[in-house]
Formats: C-alpha cells, structure tokens, sequence
C-alpha cells in the first residue's frame, strides 16, 4: 500500500494539517502537498479511469506529464475538469472528483469496454460508424454521447477573475531548476533585464531529489543561495507558478501564472495570462522520464522510477512496501537507493541492459540488492492494484523464469528532453543514438524578426542529464542568451557538480523484445487515451506511415497530456513496425499550450460588461431611463424603439411613425460618422471618392452621395456639407465612420500622397439629433436663438451654423424621412441638454424620440435606399436606379472602371423597383421572387429578391423593395414571393416611393 | 451657452491605484507640416509650448502639445480656452495647408495615480510601460483592450489615459478591473 | 504574432496594434485601362514562398499606412518603409539580396 513515511517529505510543513475530499471521502495532508502526493498518503492509488476502457488507472508521474491523475476540481462556479493531481497544490476544503467512470470508481459499468478491447482497435471508430447510415442515430450516436468527453462540463459561471499582462524582457528564462537558475544568473550579471518563471512552487526541479554536491556544498544550499543572489539583483524578475506556456513568432512567450489555485481563499484574479516580448529565450525545461512497453504497465502501483523517488523525498509518502524496479539505465537505481534509505523493500533491480549499469549498479550490488542484468518484466499481476510481476529475459518472448510479489513497480525507459517550447516556433531536432532520445538541433533554432536565433536551450532540455553538465550548460546558455540580446558576458566557469561514471542505456522500446500479440495488446503507450502497442503496430500494418497519420488513427498523443510520454515510445513501436530508424520517422508536431491552460486566461479581462466595448452617445442615459429597447450597430447600441408600458415593439413603432408624420419626433443621430476633408485639393479628392460630382457644391450647401469600392460595389453613403471653399464634412453611415475614414486615408497615403487633403474623424465631437415632422421648426423656433430655420432662411439641403436657444448649434436641413427635418449638431458635452430642451419645447407637439425601426420603416415609404438592406457587396449604384447620383462628367472615381465592365452594364442584373402584396400582408425578409422552372440543383429558379420589406402605418400595409430582373421595366407585373412554409405571396411590381412621390413635404 | 458634462461626470475608483476622469479637456487636433515655421509659431501662439519631437508631449503656459503622427498634433488646452486657441491656431496657419479640428468633446480623459500605476497599463496595451522605455512627457497612441487610446506620462509619475467619449465607459470600467486590489503585479510599479 | 515597426512613429508595433491591408505596390488602372489591366489590378496577387512585400496600417497608433518587406517562411522583416514609394528603397533590397540571393517579387528584384 502507498502510504506516509515518518522520514522525508522536504516540501511539506507537517505543523500544517489540511483536509480535502475526494470522490466525497474525507482524507488528510500537509500543507506542501499536491492532491495526488495526499490522495497517495491515503493509499488511494487509483485516481481515475482511462477514456476508451475506463480501466483502472493510478498516478504515474510527479509533474506535469500526468496522464492518469485527473480530477473534476472543485464545485459550482470554481468548477473544472481534468486538473492534474500531481500539479494541484492542496489547499484545506479542497474537493474534487475522480473522472470516466460510472457509477463508482470502484465498481464501474464502462470497463465492459475493456473485456471488449479485442474489438475496439485502432481507428474502430472510424471503420465501425460507416454503415448503415441509420444505425449512427439510432446506436452509435447515444452511445458515445454517452460516454463522450474527459470529464465533465461545467455548468456554472466562472466565479473567478482573470486578467492578461503585457511584459518586455531582453532575457527570458522557462524552467527555475538549476540549469534555469544558472542562466538566469549569468544572463543577469551582464545587466539584461531577466525573467525567470518556474511551473511549480518551488525552485531548484528534480536536484535536490537527485541530490548530490555543487562546489562541494549540498545542491539545496547551492540553490537557495543561488534564489537568493538572483533576489538581489534588480534586473533579474523572479515568478514561480508560472508556466512558458508558448512560444512565438518574433519573440512572443506566454507565462500562464497561477495566482490562487493554491489558495482559492484569497482575492485576485486566479490566472494571469502573461504576454512577453523576449529578445531571446532561454527554455531550460528539463526532461521527463520515459515508461516501458511492457504488459500490465497501466496497472496502478506501476510508476515512473522519477515519480516514485518524488513522492519520497518530497512529500514524505510511499508509493507502495514493496517495489521492483525495472529500467534501462542507472539513473532509476537512485530510486532504488532512495526506497532502502526510507525502509521501503526492493526486491529485485531489473536490469534491462545485458552487461547492466555503471557506477550505481555496482554500489547497489555492494549494498546488497539483488540485480539482475538482462532481464524484464513478462507481466504485471494485480487489477486495481499490482500484487507481482513475471520476470523474463530481456532478449526473449516473455516465458515467465519467476514470479515476485511486490504492491509497486519503478520504470523507468530514459528520459526525453522537455523540446516542447523550442519546437514551437519551428526549433528543429536531431536524434541523440546514446542517450535514445531527440533533442534540440542547436544549429536549427527559432528564428525572429531579424532572421537570427531567438530560443536556446539549457541542461537537460538541451540533452545532457547529468548534473556537472547541467550546471555547465545553463550557465553557457545565459551567457549565449544575453550575449544575443546585446549586452556584453564575462564568461565565468560553471560551478562543478559531483561527477558520477554512468554507464550508457540501452534503448528498451517493447519488453520483451520479442513479445507476442498478446503481450502487446495489453502493453500501454498512451494511458489516457488507452492506446497500446498493438495499436501502432496495427495503423503501420493498415497502411497508416506517417506519424501525424498514426497519431489520428490511434489517437496517440492526443489527450490532455498531448502524448508527454507516449510519444517517442510509440513512434518507435511505428518505426520498428515500418522497419526503418526512428529519424526517418519524425516526431508529430509540438504546439503551445505546453499544458492545458484555462480559457479565462485567454479570455482575460474581456468578460461581463467589458466583454466587448460598448459605445454610448451623450444622450444614451436618457435612452436607458426611458425603456428604450436596443439594437446592436456596430459596437454602438441604438434605440430600436420606445415602448410604453406593455406595447408591442411593433405597435410602439407604429405609434413613433404616426406621431412623427403628423406632428414631430426626435431622433439620435449621434452615431452618424462626420468627416472633415480640407485642403485645397479636398473638391478632386472628394470627386474621386463619391460617385457624385462634389467639387462643384457650394460652401452651405449638402449632397446626397454616394461612395464605391474599386469592385464597383456601393459600400457607403451619406450628405456631404461644403463647409468653406476648402472644407468639406462627410455624413457616413453610424458603422461606417472609421471604415470610410481609413479608407479616405488610404487613398491620400497611399495613391495620391501628393495632393493637399486633410482629414480628421469628428463623428464623436458632436451630438446631432433630427427634429423632424410638420411641426419640426415650430419646436426649434421655439427654442428661440439667433438662426433663422424659416423655409428661406434655411432652405431644404442647406446648412448654417447659429444659435439655437443656448446651444451653438450647425442645423442641416436634410430628410431621411420625408418630413419637414433638420439635423442639429451641437458639441457633444451639450448632447443632452439640447436633447431635453428639445423635448420641452416640444412638449405641446407630444414630442417623442423615435427609434431605428421606425427611421427605417419612414425611409423605406420614401423609396431611399439603406447601406447593408439594399446593398450586400454586390450591389452597384445602377441597380438601385441611381444613375442620378453619377457623375457623367467626371473622367474617374472609385468604381467607375469596374461599373464599365459587361458584367456591371448587363441588361440582365437584378434591379430596385418597388413591391406591394395584393394581400396587404407583409413579405418575409429574405424571400426570393420564383421563376418558373428549376435549376442543375432541382432548385426553384428565382428572378429577383426582397431587400426591405415593413409594415406600412402611413399606409396601412405591407410595403417592399427589392431586386427583380427587368427592374422598373416590369412595373405593373404581379410576382410570387417564396414563404417559409412552402406557399408564395403575390405582389405586384411598383414604383418604390409609396410616400408623397413629390417631395413636397420635406420642402415646406 | 449651455453647461458642458464629461463623459463620466468625474467618476474616481481607488484600487491599488487611483483612477479618476478629469473632466473636460480643450482639445484640438492640428494637421499640417510639423518642420514648417508657421506651425511652430501657431502652436507657440496657443499653448506657449515648443513643438514636441516624435512621441513627446511639450508644455506651454497655456497648454500642452503632444506628438500624434508626422502630420498631426494633438494641442491641449483648458476646456474654455478651446473655440479661442483653434482660432489663434486657424489664424496663426492661414494661408498654409492645415487643419484645425476642435475634438474637446470627442474626447474623455483619465488620470491614472499611484506607485503602481504602470502596472495596470501593462495589463491593458501591448507597450513596454517600464520606467527605462516610457518617462514623463512621452506619448503612446496604441490601445487600451479593445478601444484606441492614447497615454502620456505626467511629471509627478501618473497617467493621462485619452480615449473617444463614446467608450469612456468601457475605458474606465477595465482599468477599474486591472486596478482592483488582489490584482497587484509588483512588476513595473 | 509579428511586430513591425512603424517607419512613421518609430514605434516597434505588435500585430494587435497593427491592421494588414493586402499587397504593395499595386497599380491602379483606372477608366482607360483595358480588361486585361483591369482585372489583375483587381484581382491578381502574389502568393509566395519568401519574399513578400506588404502593406500594413498601425491602426491602433498614429494611423499611417506603410509597407513591409518580409519573408512568408521564415517571418524575417527585411525592413519597414514609407508608403509614399512606388518601389521598396535600395537599403531594403539589399538586405533582401543579402540574405535571399536571387529574389525576385513582381518587376523587382
């Protein structure tokens, strides 16, 4: 059983009793514990289920590698699934939840799946749901619905708070272990401003479990000293719980900081998603130890030798009394030593190298363990736990020479250089013959914006294993790293770390190597998603070579842990399987994030109210106290309408058009994008950007025009005031304003940089409001102030600045609506205290605001077009019967070419007209006009479509405009409209204006 | 003429830092050629101030002029003094190709104090805020989340955060958010 | 995600601040200009592997459009430059030679 040792546990502060619950049981551990070195303590090995199988499965590893150990963490908004036990820092009231399995993890209904995994191989899922096609929703589909998912979902609000940090470094440094210690401390001493992030808590990595001297002093003294010279220096910025979770493009890193996981009690935000500019990043990201393919190997008690020694020296707790230990090298002897040194029973050192280990093998003989060379494991014994293991040969097929019984197993296959980050912006690898595994290619890194290097690697992540080279390494790499960066090194010698003569591994990638099918069917590579060597072996057979191919067949590599350690093992089975060396066969892809990482980092602050930015007007206070009823446009939110009391949005736009037609109401036009052009070639440049000549309107005077895309395509329109002989101001449409501003400025940048123009984007510097209905002038008039807005004194597309009332105001006397209108901009910090004085003044006239609903519906009687209703990017101003509005005279502007080629001139394009149902009804936005006959598709063919299509209150009906073949050539036809329910509308083609076609009351 | 509110009317939240909006700015933009005489003589006219190099803000005894782009100065002025400094402006640049834009009212301003004001920029724009890369009398036109923004330094070490009216809002809200206490980075300060 | 430096405001701009507006150095043809000009003014752009000239905008910062020499494999930045050109300015070239022999992007090279 695993279980709390009296001796170790170096992390922990046994004054510090915490409880936790799991799976609802109350257990125990210090503070300085993770979840899984607790749960252990508490001799729960088993952790959870695997996804395919759900057979049992218990920790594995210490670190961030964990593919078993997962947990639902947590409850209601703190809730999250498949956090790592062996990165879960505890904390006194924590819960959680083991996962994948149903309805215990004791007892669990899904393993059925594992008596049954002689028939789910490899790529079964995609062989299996083909055929017959019913069978997917009536059988399959819930089924796997059923059993789909790691975990499960949360179902409340994150209750926590997150937030992003944008930082500049000339040095980044990814892993605080002594090989980052080291090239922080030499990148700092040339004066670079340094960042060393460390994942865990603590500093220092896998030395001080591994031991061993630096300068002859213990390597956790050399460590704190070594923090705490890196303290003192004010360039050098120390954070540990903070992972490099990417690399990027020209020097981009992202540190995900865990500011509260191990303490959920205090305020703050939980993660901070840190997003660093490095001139050059050091990624001593050490490695991490590779399981062996053996049978059984999933069975809890089975551990990596490098975990088992953690949880001992660490968190004082063992994994289990008896344990064989069974590698390819001589570092996993250390665990060896390490169990003796705690009380713990070993039985047996498998050894799986014929002629053994080095230095440490002989020291184990000489303390009287028993080891053998040359020998595996056959098998494990045991179910949730292990009870023994089968000994064979190495060399052989697994005949069983003796069974030994033991309650754990420590494996260990090598260790794999942590490339992860070096490889993410596209650091290439060689493969390293002695060690068996691939490492970064110094001379194919990263490059950046400069074309130079911009990721090294220190120590183990580098290759080297061994402590004196570690020490030696990192300090070249910060040397190398500040040196890039552009400061100057004085090149010190590394501290020396005691040297031990290790003898070489041997690559162990099946045991034994000649296993059989069934060995290998029950011989694990990926636990998570319970991928074994028989699969591999199957997807080469099944044609599957390539290794990006082999990965998505099995499903290889591609849980939460993204294969950390059954990559290199499998694609060596796949290499072996193809016969060819595992260089040829690559390795699959490493992508950021290094680990999971929680979408609220990413998010960041962008949630609730500021998830997206929300523009006001000056007058949207008033907007809100009076029940306005918005629609989005753009990121401005606009009044749609005004109910009152229990009305219908529809009967309050009713009510807001009548009120306006027959006395006055007020719109908030603030939203309008205003643009002033000036200079002296501000007429040319103008004449180039509207399809209307524009140079030649008068200084007070505005026209309606109309701009396009070099496509030819109406993109925009809007009134356009001549403010002097050189100035213009530009109406644009509410989304519109930056969109046209950029795109005026991209032509005098960038075509025609040598004409006089200047712009500046005023939208925001006025509050503009229309009055308008019969009784628009009297209510301005009654405001009184000194512009004159009489029928003469203002006449209709004119504008004129004065004061109305108290308010220096510039009136434009336009109509979207067809009534008597005047569009009043005053400074925008006056915004709302024009708007009020409007709606006392007009209080006799039951004034009211009307909103974008009914300005749409008014402009629609009128026949006016509206920019995103009758255009859509592929509508040019002919079409809409617009001819008026194009210059003839003018040799060019923007889309004039396009608009001559055959396509833009067919006689055939769809074109405006106007449409009224014989029914009165109203037709159905988006409908098509039918045809007779169908199409290749058996489709309906259509002849032309709605574009606006409202209730009518002035007219009591239906009324639409749209696009018809033919146009207003075919006044007077009646067409059918399509309905969603099948059956068509009929409605004949008329002229689009249906309100006072003359224009006579907006030029009263 | 009628009272004039800022977009906020003043609002203040004190986390780890202070955030305040200041008020009404008189804010003019100017474009034009920024080497030319005329240009310098106009700014001088308004605000007292020498024309500031590429991304500096200079101040005048009437106002300050900050760096906006090679074509365009941003001249700041009080509330009540801008319809008077864009006509000494207009005035001063007759006859040259310019433009003379009053934005006070486009325009919300922030004051952002306290030792650890850089750090709750960092977490809004993707600027190196550190006191070596950014001082008094720097401008940066970049970005505050999602919204364009504007921030130079004070010479007693806060912030002026500019931003467009209609998202003074959103701009006060997130650095609310980034100011928070139990948000402290201890990073830049 | 790329930073660039904005030859405008000096400023080194990451991509967030920065908005991408398509290929250098078009030409516009306008009303006299035959289909065949018409239609790769509008629709034709380069594609390549390596050395790509570009236009940008620093959106969120002074607003100036500018162009860009830069590698599509590699992400190197040969160099920023001003927008007012008809052709990147021989510094930039070189660097471009330098580095990439015998480029070539359109008529230049």
């Amino acid at each position: 059983m695993s279980t709390r040792l009296t001796t170790g546990g170096r992390l922990l502060n046994k004054a510090k009793q915490v409880t936790f619950s799991f799976n609802g049981k109350q257990f125990t551990g210090f503070e300085g514990d993770t979840l899984a070195s607790a749960l252990l303590a508490n001799d729960q090995m088993m952790m959870g289920r695997s996804f395919k199988y759900h057979r049992p499965r218990g920790v594995v590893a210490s670190g961030a590698e964990e593919p078993n150990a997962l947990v639902n963490m947590g409850q209601g908004g703190k809730f999250e699934p498949n956090q790592r036990a062996t990165t879960t820092e505890l904390f006194d009231g924590l819960t959680c939840t083991s996962q994948n399995h149903w309805p215990s993890l004791e007892f669990d209904i899904g393993v059925a799946n594992n008596y049954a995994a002689r028939f789910l191989p490899a790529g079964f899922y995609y062989k299996t749901f083909m055929a017959p096609a019913a069978a997917w929703k009536h059988v399959f589909e819930p089924i796997v619905r059923h059993s789909a998912g790691l975990g499960k979902a949360p179902k409340d609000r994150d209750a926590d708070r997150y937030e992003h940090f944008y930082a500049f470094f000339d040095v980044v440094v990814v892993g605080g272990g002594v090989a980052g210690l080291m090239a922080a401390k030499a990148a700092g001493q040339s004066g670079a401003k340094v960042l060393l992030m460390e994942q865990t808590a603590h500093w220092g990595g896998r030395a001080p479990v591994d031991g061993g001297k630096v300068d002859g002093v213990k390597v956790d003294d050399f460590i704190d000293a070594t923090v705490a010279e890196l303290e003192a220096m004010d360039n050098v910025t120390l954070r540990n719980r903070m992972m490099g979770a990417g690399v990027y493009d020209h020097g981009y890193i992202l540190g995900y900081e865990r500011l509260t996981d191990h303490a959920p009690m205090l305020d703050g935000p939980r993660h901070r998603l840190w997003r660093i500019r490095a001139k050059q990043i050091v990624t001593a990201t050490g490695a991490i130890e590779r399981p062996l393919s053996f049978a059984g190997n999933d069975i809890p008690g089975v551990m990596l030798a490098s975990a088992m020694r953690d949880y001992i020296v660490n968190f004082g707790t063992s994994s289990g009394d008896r344990v064989v230990v069974v590698a390819n090298n001589d570092d996993a002897y250390r665990t060896a030593f390490t169990l003796k040194n705690h009380g713990l029973e070993v039985p047996v050192i498998l050894d799986s190298r014929p002629n053994g280990g080095g230095a440490l093998a002989k020291a184990a003989r000489e303390q009287g363990f028993r080891v053998e060379n040359g020998k595996g494991i056959a098998k494990i014994k045991g179910g949730k736990r292990v009870t023994g293991v089968a000994i064979c040969a190495q060399a052989g097929e697994g005949a069983v020479l003796e069974e030994i019984a033991c309650d754990a197993v420590a494996m260990s296959g090598g260790w794999s250089p942590v490339v992860h980050l070096w490889s993410h912006c596209g650091g290439k690898l060689i493969w390293d013959e002695a060690q068996a595994h691939f490492r970064p290619d110094p001379d194919r890194a990263p490059t950046s914006h400069d074309g130079n290097a911009f990721v090294v690697t220190a120590g183990s992540a580098s290759g080297p294993l061994k402590l004196d080279d570690v020490l030696v390494d990192g300090q070249k790499a910060g040397e190398a790293a500040a040196q890039a960066a552009g400061f100057a090194v004085t090149s010190a010698d590394a501290p020396k770390g005691d040297v031990h003569d290790e003898a070489p591994l041997v690559p162990c990638w099946m045991m034994p190597q000649g296993a059989g099918p069934k060995l290998r069917m029950k011989a694990w590579l990926d636990y998570q998603n319970d991928v074994k060597v028989s699969d591999v072996r199957l997807a080469a057979q099944e044609g599957y070579e390539s290794v990006e191919h082999t990965k998505r067949y099995t499903t290889l590599g591609m849980a939460t842990d993204q294969g950390k350690l059954s990559n290199i093992n499998g694609l060596a089975v796949l290499s072996d399987a193809l016969n060819q060396p595992i260089p040829a066969t690559g390795t699959t892809t490493f992508r950021p994030p290094y680990t999971p990482i929680s979408m609220g980092a990413i998010a960041g602050e962008a949630r609730d109210e500021v998830f997206q930015p929300l523009r006001r007007t000056t007058i949207h206070g008033w907007h809100e106290a009076n029940g306005a009823f918005y629609e989005p446009v753009g990121h401005w939110r606009r009044p749609y309408c005004f109910p009152q009391g229990s009305e219908s949005h529809a009967d309050a736009v009713t009510r807001e058009i009548r009120q306006t037609r027959d006395s006055v109401g007020l719109l908030d036009a603030s939203t309008l994008g205003k643009i002033i052009v000036k200079g002296p070639d501000a007429g040319k440049f103008l004449n180039m950007m509207y399809t209307n000549m524009m140079s030649t309107l008068k200084p007070g005077k505005c026209r309606y025009g109309l701009m396009c895309n070099e496509n030819g395509f109406l993109m925009d329109d809007g009134v356009v005031a001549r403010i002097d002989e050189d100035t213009f101001l530009c109406h644009t449409t509410t989304g519109g304003a930056e969109r046209i501003h950029g795109w005026m400025e991209d032509w005098l940048q960038c075509e025609w940089w040598d004409w006089q123009v200047y712009t500046a984007n005023v939208t925001e510097q006025y509050a503009q409001i229309a009055v308008v209905g019969p009784n628009a002038r009297k209510v301005i008039e009654k405001l009184g102030g000194e512009m004159d807005v009489s029928k003469e004194g203002l006449a209709f597309m004119e504008w004129k600045d004065g004061t109305i009332g108290d308010f220096d105001a510039r009136a434009y006397r336009i109509s979207f609506s067809g009534e008597l209108s005047y569009e009043i901009a005053v400074p925008a910090s006056q915004g709302r205290a024009f708007w009020d004085a409007l709606l006392e003044a007009g209080a006799e006239f039951n004034i009211m605001p009307y909103g974008t609903e009914a300005l749409h519906v008014m402009r629609a009687e009128k026949g006016f077009i509206m920019i995103g209703d009758e255009t859509d990017g592929t509508v040019i101003p002919q079409d809409l019967n617009m001819q008026w509005a194009i210059s003839k005279k003018k040799e060019d502007f923007l889309g004039k070419r396009a608009q001559l080629r055959d396509h833009m001139a067919s006689e055939d394009r769809w074109k405006l007209a106007g449409f009224k149902t014989e029914d009165g009804s109203v037709i159905p936005d988006g409908a098509y006009i039918v045809d007779h006959g169908t199409n290749a598709n058996g489709q309906r063919n259509t002849q032309g479509r709605v574009t606006s299509t409202y209730y009518s209150p002035t007219l009591d009906r239906g009324i639409a405009m749209g696009l018809i073949h033919g146009g207003m050539k075919r006044l007077g036809d009646v067409v059918e409209f399509n309905k969603v329910d099948g059956s068509t509308v009929k409605a004949k083609v008329v002229d689009p204006v249906f309100y006072d076609k003359d224009g006579e009351k907006q030029n009263v | 003429m009628s009272e004039a509110v800022s977009a906020l009317d003043g609002v203040t939240f004190e986390g780890f830092a202070k955030v305040a909006e200041t008020g009404l700015r008189g804010m003019i933009t100017v474009r034009g050629d920024l080497a030319s005489k005329e240009m310098m003589a106009a700014v001088k006219a308004a605000t007292g101030a020498v024309l500031p190099a590429q991304r500096k803000v200079t101040s005048g005894d009437t106002g300050a002029v900050a760096w906006m782009s090679p074509d365009e100065l941003l001249v700041v002025v009080d509330y009540d003094a801008a319809n008077e400094a864009v006509a000494t402006l207009t005035d001063a640049l007759k006859g040259s190709h310019a433009l003379v834009a009053n934005v006070s009212d486009a325009r919300a301003v922030f004051r952002l104090s306290g030792d650890s004001s850089r750090d709750v920029l960092a977490k809004l724009a993707p600027v190196d805020f550190s006191k070596d890369a950014f001082a008094a009398g720097d401008i940066r036109r970049s970005r505050i989340a999602q919204v364009p923004a504007a921030v130079w330094g004070n010479e007693d070490g806060s912030f002026e955060v500019i931003c467009f009216r209609s998202v003074a809002q959103y701009v006060f809200d997130v650095l609310k958010v980034s100011a928070e206490v139990g948000g402290e980075v201890n990073h830049l300060g | 995600m790329l930073t660039l430096q904005c030859p405008y405001c000096g400023v080194w701009a990451e991509e967030t601040e920065l908005h991408a507006e398509g290929e250098a150095h078009l030409k516009r043809f306008g009303p006299d200009s035959d289909d065949a000009d018409f239609e790769s003014y509008l629709f034709m752009r380069e594609n390549p592997k390596g050395v790509h000239l570009e236009r940008w905008r620093h959106a969120s910062g002074c607003g100036k459009f500018f162009h860009a020499a830069r590698s599509t494999t590699t992400l190197e930045v040969f160099g920023t430059y001003s927008a007012q050109t008809l052709e990147p300015p021989q510094d930039i070239k070189d660097k471009i030679s330098a580095k990439i022999p015998n480029w070539s992007w359109r008529e230049f090279s």
